[in-house]
């Protein structure tokens, strides 16, 4: 399919054979899934899985050695990273990757760089073009803003901010590029009980409000098992399971890759 | 300086309205010497783009005020163009060389493109005194250059070219500040505080940041340009390594990631350097270390941060407005 043509039926995102290794070291061996326009579909297994390494192929910032990915029409690994963000794949960083010395707001601006055009001369000379769409991206910033609940901080630089304030500028971030496809690295971690149930409502939230298809990487298994309409298991590179929450819950070998052979 | 708007404002014009009157009220060397601070005010803001909003700490920049110094002196003597023309050219001459700068550079982080700077401003002097361009250089003697005639009889030469100088710093600053406070500015700081983020927010790095390269050089070259009109001459020896250390000097007395601290940078250029030999002839370099020593230890935002720490508590507002990116420090 030609570049820039939306193929509306059949999976947003199918992975199909991707293997990934560093030197002699196998972190992803012939993975495979699909996931349909509208699933929130949870990559699971224990540390050192290759969850990350997948994401990371998904965000081009690592190479696979085979296999395709298909983004909505696209080949994603004929395009460069800084394309990501245009095609409609907004991400979170498992180690927050925000611009520490921004404000919160410029942060989520950022995030709409993809969203708006102008360059370097047309900056300069601030045309009415530039004007225009900074005015759509405050707007749309504002919004984004009130949604996550991030007005009392609007206007603060990232650094001292909480922990769990910075995941939400993070996730305000992601969608502000008008993602279709959210991939989500560990929201989970380093949140309390309390704090989780409130993930889980966001993301519930923020999938009907926007409409989006989403990815989440995540070791906390509640979570994962009670805000998934699909998920897939990896252990040691391999696909060792992908169904519905409770068809994956009770594969053999996740309950094996979890609590080990004799289990 | 986070003031309100209008407050602002006001301060700005009031500022430029002093800019305006200051060579009717100030003899002929100090007239000179302010025209050289807003020819050294451009200069720091170009390095402050690169090295202070975009990270990359640059020390070469004295390569392209010398191309932008003979690009002027060259023209003027050789094509016949009035000194006004030769401006535009000087700048898309040292536009395209600091982006062509800017591809290699884009392999080097840090303290290696620290180096690799360094190295072009270590060179500079030496190229231009090559054999085979001497027929328009000059080689070791250098170009004399005309003082430009003021346009009107009621002002001298002196006066006209520190007005002239004046109109650039203006439209360099205007641009540069649209530039900074928008989506490129935004892009270009992105990438300082986290690149790999940068890029997965669909900034393209490399162009950004080698563009980047070509604005500071353009930047550093109309200061070259101006900068020759006012001390009519041009020699290698005018563009030591020294010169080139000058504007990161600048950038950090001034404020790192500041738009006002480039006017602070270009006044500690031009006039700490006399004044430290007013106190010591024996050694005014003695006295100039300690004076930048007390800057970085008293200021470490820079005047332009000290300025806008007294603002806010003057004015008692917290938060910073929203086009304003907060003064930052170097990390290499």
């Amino acid at each position: 399919m030609p570049d820039g043509i939306t193929n509306n039926t059949g999976p947003l995102l199918a992975i199909r054979g991707i293997s990934v290794r560093f030197g002699g070291i196998v972190a992803l061996n012939d993975v495979s899934f699909e996931i349909e326009r509208g699933q929130i579909c949870g990559l699971i297994g224990p540390n050192g899985a290759g969850k990350t390494t997948l994401f990371n192929c998904l965000s081009r910032l690592y190479e696979p050695q085979t296999g395709t990915i298909t983004f909505d029409g696209h080949e994603l690994l004929s395009q460069p990273r800084h394309r990501m963000a245009g095609l409609g794949i907004g991400r979170t960083f498992q180690n927050l990757a925000l611009f520490r010395t921004m404000t919160v707001r410029h942060n989520i601006m950022v995030g709409g760089h993809s969203t708006t055009r102008g360059g370097f001369i047309a900056n300069a000379l601030r045309l009415p073009i530039v004007a225009r769409e900074e005015a759509r991206l405050v707007e749309r910033t504002n919004a984004l803003i009130e949604t996550l609940d991030l007005g009392a901080v609007a206007d603060t630089p990232i650094q001292g901010l909480p922990f769990g304030t910075q995941k939400r500028v993070e996730l305000a971030r992601a969608l502000a590029c008008e993602p279709k496809l959210l991939l989500l690295d560990e929201p989970a971690g380093g949140l309390n009980s309390e704090e989780v149930e409130k993930l889980r409502a966001l993301i519930l939230m923020v999938r009907e409000r926007y409409g989006l298809t989403v990815l989440l990487v995540e070791h906390h298994m509640n979570l994962v098992m009670r805000v998934s309409d699909k998920v897939v298991a990896l252990d040691f590179g391999r696909k060792i399971a992908d169904g519905t929450p409770e068809e994956v819950r009770n594969a053999p070998d996740v309950i094996r890759a979890y609590l080990g052979a004799d289990a | 300086m986070t003031v309100t708007p209008n407050v602002r404002l006001i301060g700005l014009f009031a500022v430029l309205a002093l800019a305006i009157a200051l060579p009717f009220f100030v003899g002929g060397y100090r007239v000179f010497q302010f025209t050289m601070v807003l020819d050294y005010a451009i200069a720091v803001f170009g390095a402050n783009i690169l090295t202070g909003y975009n990270g990359q700490i640059a020390l070469g920049n004295g390569a392209f005020y010398a191309i932008g110094a003979y690009t002027v002196a060259i023209l003027m003597n050789h094509s016949g163009l009035p000194y006004w023309a030769t401006l535009p050219i000087a700048a898309a001459i040292c536009f395209v060389a600091g982006f062509l700068f800017g591809l290699p550079a884009l392999r080097l982080e840090g303290p290696y493109l620290a180096l690799a700077t360094f190295a072009l401003a270590v060179a500079t002097p030496q190229l231009l005194k090559f054999h085979g361009i001497e027929k328009w250089t000059g080689g070791v003697q250098g170009i004399l250059l005309d003082k430009p005639d003021a346009p009107f009889a009621a002002i001298n030469s002196d006066q006209w070219l520190y007005l002239f100088c004046l109109i650039v710093t203006v439209i360099m600053f205007v641009l540069g500040y649209n530039l900074l406070r928008g989506r490129t500015g935004r892009a270009i700081v992105a990438i300082r505080d986290h690149p790999m983020a940068a890029s997965s927010m669909g900034i393209d790095t490399s162009l950004y940041k080698s563009l980047t390269f070509g604005v500071s050089a353009m930047f550093t070259g109309i200061a070259g340009a101006l900068g020759a009109l006012a001390t009519q001459f041009v020699s290698p020896d005018s563009f030591t390594l020294f010169l080139s250390i000058s504007f990161i000097v600048g950038v950090v007395v001034g404020g790192v990631a500041t738009v006002s601290g480039a006017f602070f940078g270009a006044i500690f250029i031009e006039f700490v350097p006399p004044f430290a030999d007013q106190i010591s002839k024996a050694a005014p370099w003695a006295i100039y270390g300690v004076l930048l020593i007390f800057c970085v230890y008293a200021m470490p935002t820079g005047v332009a941060g000290l300025f806008r720490l007294l603002g806010r508590m003057i004015f008692r507002r917290q938060p910073p407005s929203s086009s304003e990116i907060s003064p930052a420090r170097l990390t290499p």
